[in-house]
């Protein structure tokens, strides 16, 4: 480890230099969050704003909190009593670590998709109403209606169109991981976190889920944890990178792969250190 | 010149498969002992006529030979004190199979072996010879009626028996391989579909099949939901923790316990404890002669629920275990709460291990004799707890099992040794239950888990 150590504090005016965009527009506020797991930490004083209609990247080596990150914005951390954490995050001006907040509800708005597809049990179909049928759509017409939209939109309808019954798990695994954002989709989510979506699938599979996730920013906010910096580089707006629970730099993609402010930003993506 | 040692690849393939081997052997053994020994009994075999060195005449069906004697059923409890003989073979003189010698199935005193002399009708006509034949004959067959029938031995000792008294009457000797077929399936038919009689030596074992499944059925009403719940609790809502852990081993090793264990705790907290508190609360004006504070279907339904609730909990566990953590987090992270979770992708998930449990359990409570013996099987009971009386099903009744009647028949019957054949009978019905339920269990799971099978490949 050639890289010098700096201060939090650094860390975090260097940071917020180098992303700047009008408050009105961030979609999460991160402020000072610390989580723990059984007591160790795994994020430390952490501050960031994620852009809205953007795609954020968090990048850095393995165990650097990344996932964890992603996994506290829709507090999926809940159902381990082992996690602790300080801190707060705001979605959309709004605590959702409120009182008042419903977790189900906050779930259904912050999407996610995870490392392993992990379609269910059930049809293609099945699979895509399965949300809606939560929010207690029963509707044939209203529910074919959406199934088709959200294949559509994670462009896995055609392939799919003409066995919508077949089970989810006859597809690939890019199809099934297509397919578990279709579902996603298909709630209405404002955000997306997607835990390193494309590590499980081959380069054509990878090639079509970053165009999906590319085309998709339109309608809502991304955040992808990613440990493939090519793919970072490709498909995201702004970068953070993490390393051992803490915030390191934080910038406009290009900005940070072009020009890092920082040393142990470099090293890692250059490739010397991680 | 290669040395086979312990420890070399040979010896631990050929060891291991020799004990495969052994076992499969054990198995097949047993299931063709009890399946010929069970299964022959119902065939109508020729009776053969012996003169001896002696003179003595003897009739018997053979069955078996043992270090030069013969084993020969002999019937006629009633004239000669036993039903079984074993002869010398060399002490036979001559061998014949007379085509008159008949067998009849009496409800008193067992079979009879011997020759018919007369019929009586209920007119009082004494029918004799060829004519009384040809009038019992269409007696049998329900077109006309007699009342009493003349027999005797081959020795020539005279027997009456009322035609009432007659269970089934046959003539061996003088049946085609068709007619035996016949009569075969129609002696199983009888076996599968009457209640015993002759002190349970005769007869069938309808009561005891139709007891045994009653009970299991109960039973698994009982255990299905407390052990599915249990489970899903430990696994699902219990935070997990020494607690959890120690629950978990304790359920383990209740499976151990012995099960007379049970029926002594079924006897005293539900027979004498709950069921006499009902009698003292509902049924006060029949005491002191109990009602629930006695042995009885729903005790023997509760105390073997207890004792498979392990099994059920244990299955279910398993079952919920291997649901995937990534398809949890699948569905709350689309705004399912834990129990919505719980029950659109967990459960359905589980529910091939939970159905095993269940027929596992269904499995090991249709053989279970012991704790029977304490809450509430009974030694006959002809009447099914099922009838067209208020309230149709008595779940205070005592009730037959095939588990216990196999036990009566062969070790507590009077006359153990005639009754042999029906123990294998008897015991070839319990394993092709418990053969049909295992059987279930495997086409169900394979069933369930076909779909399931599909992402644990890819």
């Amino acid at each position: 480890m050639s890289a010098a150590s700096f201060s939090a504090a650094e860390t975090q005016r260097l940071s917020s230099l180098a992303v700047d965009f009008p408050s009105t527009s961030s979609c999460f506020d991160i402020e000072a969050l610390s989580l723990a797991y059984e007591g160790k930490p795994a994020l430390r004083d952490l501050t960031l704003r994620v852009p809205r209609h953007r795609v954020t990247a968090f990048i850095g080596p393995s165990g650097c909190g990344k996932s964890t990150l992603l996994r506290g914005l829709n507090r999926l951390h809940d159902l381990n009593d082992q996690v602790t954490r300080n801190g707060r995050i705001r979605l959309e001006g709004q605590d959702i670590h409120a009182r008042d907040v419903d977790v189900a509800e906050l779930r259904r708005r912050v999407g996610m998709v995870f490392q392993t597809p992990n379609p269910f049990p059930m049809s293609i179909y099945e699979n895509v109403a399965y949300g809606m049928r939560l929010q207690g759509v029963k509707r044939k017409r209203e529910l074919d209606e959406i199934v088709e939209w959200a294949l559509q939109s994670a462009a896995l309808w055609e392939e799919v169109k003409a066995d919508l019954h077949a089970s989810a798990w006859t597809l690939s695994g890019g199809q099934q991981q297509r397919l578990v954002i279709a579902r996603t989709l298909a709630v209405r989510p404002d955000v997306l976190l997607l835990d390193e979506p494309a590590s499980a699938l081959d380069p054509i599979s990878t090639l079509k889920i970053e165009e999906l996730i590319r085309g998709l920013k339109s309608q809502l906010t991304l955040i992808l944890v990613t440990h493939n910096m090519q793919q970072a580089a490709r498909v995201s707006d702004y970068t953070a990178f993490l390393h051992a629970g803490e915030l390191v730099e934080y910038a406009p993609t290009d900005t940070l792969f072009t020009n890092p402010r920082l040393r142990r930003t470099e090293d890692y993506i250059t490739g010397r250190v991680g | 010149m290669r040395i086979l040692r312990l420890g070399s690849d040979g010896v631990w393939r050929w060891l291991s498969g020799a004990c495969v081997a052994l076992s499969l052997l054990a198995v097949v053994a047993l299931l063709t002992l009890v399946v010929t020994r069970g299964l022959a009994h119902f065939w109508p075999a020729d009776i053969e006529q012996l003169t001896l060195e002696n003179g003595q005449q003897v009739a018997g069906i053979a069955r078996g030979s043992e270090a030069g004697e013969q084993r020969y059923f002999t019937a006629n409890r009633d004239l000669d004190g036993r039903v079984w003989r074993w002869i010398e073979t060399q002490a036979i003189e001559t061998r014949e199979t007379p085509p008159e010698l008949l067998y009849a199935e009496r409800r008193d005193w067992g079979p009879f072996i011997g020759r018919l002399t007369a019929v009586e009708t209920p007119a009082g006509e004494r029918l004799q010879g060829n004519e009384a034949e040809r009038r019992l004959r269409q007696a049998l067959a329900g077109n006309t009626d007699v009342t009493t029938l003349h027999l005797r031995n081959v020795e020539g000792r005279a027997a009456e028996v009322a035609f009432a008294q007659v269970a089934s009457l046959s003539w061996p000797n003088r049946m085609t391989i068709g007619d035996k077929l016949a009569a075969w399936g129609h002696g199983v038919w009888r076996f599968l579909s009457e209640a015993p009689s002759d002190g349970n030596t005769g007869g069938g074992v309808w009561p005891a099949i139709f007891g045994t499944l009653l009970m299991v059925m109960l039973m698994s009403l009982v255990v299905t939901p407390f052990g599915v719940l249990a489970a899903l609790y430990l696994n699902e809502v219990a935070r997990q923790g020494p607690l959890t852990r120690l629950i978990r081993i304790a359920v383990r090793n209740l499976a151990g316990v012995p099960s007379i264990v049970y029926g002594v705790f079924g006897l005293g907290v539900f027979v004498y404890g709950l069921g006499g508190r009902i009698d003292s609360w509902f049924f006060a004006e029949r005491l002191p002669s109990p009602t629930f504070g006695t042995g009885g279907l729903l005790w023997a339904s509760l105390t073997l629920a207890l004792l498979t609730l392990p099994v059920v909990i244990v299955a279910t566990e398993e079952g919920l275990a291997r649901v995937p953590v990534a398809l949890r987090e699948g569905s709350l992270a689309l705004g399912a709460t834990r129990f919505e979770t719980l029950r659109r992708v967990v459960v359905p998930m589980a529910l091939p291990s939970m159905l095993t449990g269940v027929i596992l359990a269904v499995a090991r409570a249709a053989g279970e004799v012991a704790p029977l013996m304490l809450v509430g099987v009974a030694k006959l009971a002809p009447e099914v707890p099922v009838d067209g009386e208020f309230p149709y099903l008595h779940l205070d009744s005592k009730f037959m099992h095939l588990g216990y009647h196999l036990f009566d028949l062969g070790f507590a019957s009077r006359d153990a040794e005639a009754a042999m054949p029906l123990v294998f009978a008897t015991a070839t019905l319990l394993v092709v239950v418990i053969v049909v339920l295992n059987l279930t269990a495997i086409i169900l799971r394979h069933h369930l888990r076909a779909r399931h099978r599909a992402l644990e490949h890819s």
